[in-house]
C-alpha cells in the first residue's frame, strides 16, 4: 500500500483540502453555505458509491442511514445536551451498527429484491420516525438556542459544522481510496463482477458485504446529524426524502461508478446543473424531467460516468483518474 | 366492534382488487424480463390523469374513460420500452433500474409542470349500496369489479391467445422462445405494453373515488412493490391475492392501532416476506 505515491490518490484528497481551505479562508457565509450542500452531497454519493459502484448493489433508500444517524445524533444533541461532535459521531456509529443488522439480513438478497427490500425499509424507517414519540413524532425535534453556545453563538456554530463536514468528507473519500486498493476492495469488486466465482474463490461474501454497507452508512449517519444540527431541527419528511436517495445514485452514474474521483465530480456537477435548472426560467418547472433525461441518456449510452469513459478513451489519464 | 370490523374490512377488501390489478402490471413485467419498471407509479398517475381529462373536457362517463386510458396505455408502454428499456435489457439490474427511473422522473417533472401538484377529483356518484351494517360506495363496488374484469382478461389473452401465450413462453426461457422462432423483442414491448396498460387502467378506476395529484402514482406504486411481494414476484394472478391482503390489512389495523402505524405493518411485513420467502406466499419455485 503506497497510496501516497499515487496521483490518483492526491487528486481528489487535495481538491477536497485546498478547497475547504479556500472556504475557511474566505470566511464568507454564502460561500460556506453553497460549499456545505456540496460537500455534503460528495460524502454521500461517495458512500454510497462503496456499496454500489464497488459491490454493485443498488441501495434506493441509502438515505435512510442519513435519517437515522442524523435523528439519534440529533437526540443527543437536543435531548441530552451533548455536544456536537460526539453526537456526530454516535449518529455514525448507530447508522453503521443498524446498517449491520439490516446487511446480516436482507444483504441475503440480490439484484432487484435487495433495491426493492432498501426501498421498502425507507418507508418504514420514516413511518417509524413518524410514530416515534421519544423523536418527536411526526412534528420531529428542534434545538433550543442555547445549544450555540458553547461555540460562541450560532455564526461560529455553523463554521465549525462546517468544519467538521470538511473533516468527515475527506475522511469518506480517503476510505473510499482505500477500500478499493485493499485485499478487501478486490473482494467486493470480484463480487460486483460475480457473486458466485467471488465466493468459489475464497471471498467470504456475507462477510464482505456487510462490511461493504457498514462503511456506507457510517459517512452519512455523521453528515445527518451535522445538517440537523445546521437546520436546528429535524423531522421525518426531510429525513427520509426518496427522492434524495436516487439523487445520489444520479451523481454516482454521472461521476462513474466505481471509482474515488467519479462520486466527488457527479456530486458537483449534478448540484451545479440543479441549480441552474432551477433558476432559469424555461426549465425551472421542467428541471426534474431535464435531470431524469440526464439520466437517460448517461444509463444508455455512457454507464461508466464521466470518469470511467475518460479512462477507457485516454489511457494515459488512468494514473491520475482512480 | 364487530359491525365496525365487518365494515373496515369490506372496504379494504374492495380496495385490495384495486391494488392487485395495479401491482398485476408491475409484476407482468418482472415476471417476462426481470425488470422492476420503476415508471410504474407516474404511468398508474397518467391513468388518473386521463380519465380525470376525458370526464371533465369530454364529458365521457368514467369509466368508458378508463377503457380509452388502458388502450392509450399500451402504445405508451411500447415507447417506454423502445426508448428506454430495451437498450438495457440485458444490462445488470443497476441499468434497468435507472432507465426506468429516468422516464420516471420526466414523466412527474412534465406532469407537474403541465398539472401542478394540486389534488383533483373526479366528481362522480354511483350511489351506494346499503346491505345490513355495511354502506359500500358504488364507485368501489364497480371498480372492484372492473378490476375483476380486467384480471379475468389478463388471464384469458395470456393461457388461451397466441401472444398471450408466446408471453409466458418469453417468461419462462427466452433464449429457448428465440430458437422457437418468436420474435422475443416483440413480445417484451408487448409485455411491456401490457403492464403499462394495466397500471394505467389501475390508476383510472382509483381516480373515481380517491382524489388525486401527479405525485400520488408514487404511494401506489409502493403499495404495488408490497403487492408484488406478497402475491409472488411475476406472478400476475398471485397479485390478486397480494391486493387483497393489503388491502385487508389497510381495513383492519385502523381499528387496533392508530392509521399512521397502517405504512410501519405494511413494510414491515414487506421486509419480512422479501426474507423470509422471497418467491413469495403463493411461489412455489
Amino acid at each position: 500500500m503506497q497510496a501516497w505515491r499515487r496521483l490518483g490518490f492526491w487528486l481528489p484528497v487535495a481538491v477536497m483540502f485546498v478547497w475547504g481551505l479556500l472556504v475557511l479562508v474566505m470566511h464568507h457565509d454564502t460561500v460556506r453555505e453553497t460549499a456545505f450542500t456540496l460537500f455534503m452531497f460528495i460524502a454521500l454519493a461517495s458512500s454510497l458509491n462503496i456499496l454500489l459502484g464497488y459491490t454493485g448493489y443498488v441501495s434506493f433508500g441509502h438515505i435512510v442511514f442519513f435519517g437515522l444517524g442524523g435523528y439519534f445524533g440529533f437526540y443527543l444533541l437536543s435531548q441530552h445536551n451533548w455536544p456536537l461532535l460526539p453526537s456526530a459521531l454516535a449518529g455514525g456509529v448507530i447508522s453503521a451498527l443498524i446498517a449491520g443488522l439490516l446487511g446480516m439480513a436482507i444483504l441475503r438478497l440480490r439484484g432487484a429484491y435487495f433495491a426493492l427490500a432498501t426501498i421498502g425499509i425507507n418507508e418504514a424507517a420514516r413511518a417509524f420516525a413518524d410514530n416515534f414519540s421519544p423523536f418527536g413524532g411526526a412534528t420531529g425535534m428542534f434545538i433550543q438556542f442555547s445549544a450555540y453556545e458553547p461555540y460562541g453563538g450560532p455564526g461560529p456554530a455553523l463554521w465549525a459544522s462546517f468544519i467538521y463536514l470538511w473533516i468527515i468528507t475527506l475522511a469518506v473519500i480517503l476510505v473510499s481510496y482505500l477500500v478499493k486498493h485493499s485485499r478487501f476492495g478486490l473482494g467486493l469488486l470480484a463480487i460486483r463482477e460475480d457473486e458466485d466465482a467471488a465466493m468459489v474463490m475464497g471471498v467470504k461474501a456475507p462477510r464482505a458485504k456487510t462490511i461493504a454497507f457498514m462503511l456506507s452508512a457510517v459517512g452519512p449517519g455523521m453528515i445527518g446529524t451535522l445538517y440537523f444540527f445546521k437546520n436546528g431541527n429535524v423531522e421525518p419528511g426531510d429525513a427520509f426524502q426518496l427522492h434524495m436517495s436516487i439523487e445520489m445514485l444520479v451523481m454516482v452514474m454521472l461521476g462513474g461508478m466505481g471509482t474515488v474521483l467519479g462520486p466527488l465530480l457527479g456530486a458537483v456537477t449534478y448540484v451545479g446543473l440543479r441549480g441552474y435548472l432551477l433558476t432559469t426560467p424555461i426549465f425551472q418547472n421542467l428541471h426534474l424531467a431535464v435531470a431524469g433525461l440526464i439520466l437517460l441518456l448517461i444509463i444508455l449510452f455512457v454507464p461508466a460516468g464521466a470518469v470511467g469513459w475518460v479512462r477507457s478513451r485516454v489511457p494515459w489519464l488512468r494514473r491520475a483518474l482512480e | 366492534m364487530w359491525e365496525q370490523l365487518a365494515a373496515s374490512l369490506t372496504d379494504g377488501l374492495l380496495l385490495g382488487f384495486v391494488y392487485g390489478l395495479a401491482a398485476m402490471g408491475l409484476t407482468l413485467i418482472w415476471g417476462v424480463m426481470s425488470v422492476i419498471n420503476l415508471a410504474h407509479g407516474p404511468v398508474i398517475a397518467l391513468g388518473m390523469f386521463g380519465t380525470y381529462l376525458c370526464f371533465t373536457h369530454l364529458g365521457l362517463n368514467p369509466y368508458l374513460a378508463v377503457v380509452l386510458v388502458a388502450v392509450l396505455g399500451l402504445p405508451l408502454g411500447f415507447f417506454i420500452y423502445g426508448v428506454a428499456v430495451h437498450r438495457v435489457i440485458n444490462a445488470p439490474h443497476l441499468s434497468s433500474l435507472l432507465a426506468t427511473f429516468a422516464v420516471n422522473m420526466i414523466i412527474i417533472g412534465v406532469g407537474t409542470a403541465v398539472f401542478s401538484t394540486s389534488p383533483q377529483n373526479i366528481d362522480f356518484s354511483m350511489g351506494t349500496l346499503e346491505a345490513g351494517p355495511l354502506t359500500v360506495p358504488g364507485t368501489r363496488l364497480v371498480a372492484a369489479f372492473g378490476a375483476v374484469l380486467f384480471t379475468a382478461g389478463l388471464y384469458l389473452f395470456l393461457y388461451f391467445s397466441r401472444p398471450g401465450k408466446a408471453i409466458r413462453a418469453v417468461a419462462n426461457n427466452r433464449r429457448a422462445a428465440e430458437l422457437m422462432g418468436i420474435p422475443s423483442s416483440l413480445v417484451l414491448a408487448l409485455s411491456f405494453g401490457l403492464g403499462t396498460m394495466i397500471a394505467a387502467a389501475a390508476g383510472g378506476l382509483i381516480a373515481t373515488f380517491f382524489p388525486f395529484t401527479i405525485l400520488s402514482g408514487g404511494t401506489y406504486e409502493l403499495k404495488s412493490f408490497v403487492i408484488c411481494v406478497l402475491g409472488g414476484l411475476g406472478h400476475p394472478l398471485g397479485a390478486l391475492l397480494g391486493g387483497l391482503i393489503l388491502g385487508g390489512l389497510e381495513g383492519l389495523v385502523p381499528t387496533f392501532m392508530p392509521v399512521s402505524w397502517v405504512p410501519v405493518v405494511e413494510f414491515g411485513l414487506f421486509v419480512l416476506v422479501l426474507l423470509v420467502k422471497p418467491s413469495g406466499l403463493m411461489g412455489a419455485k
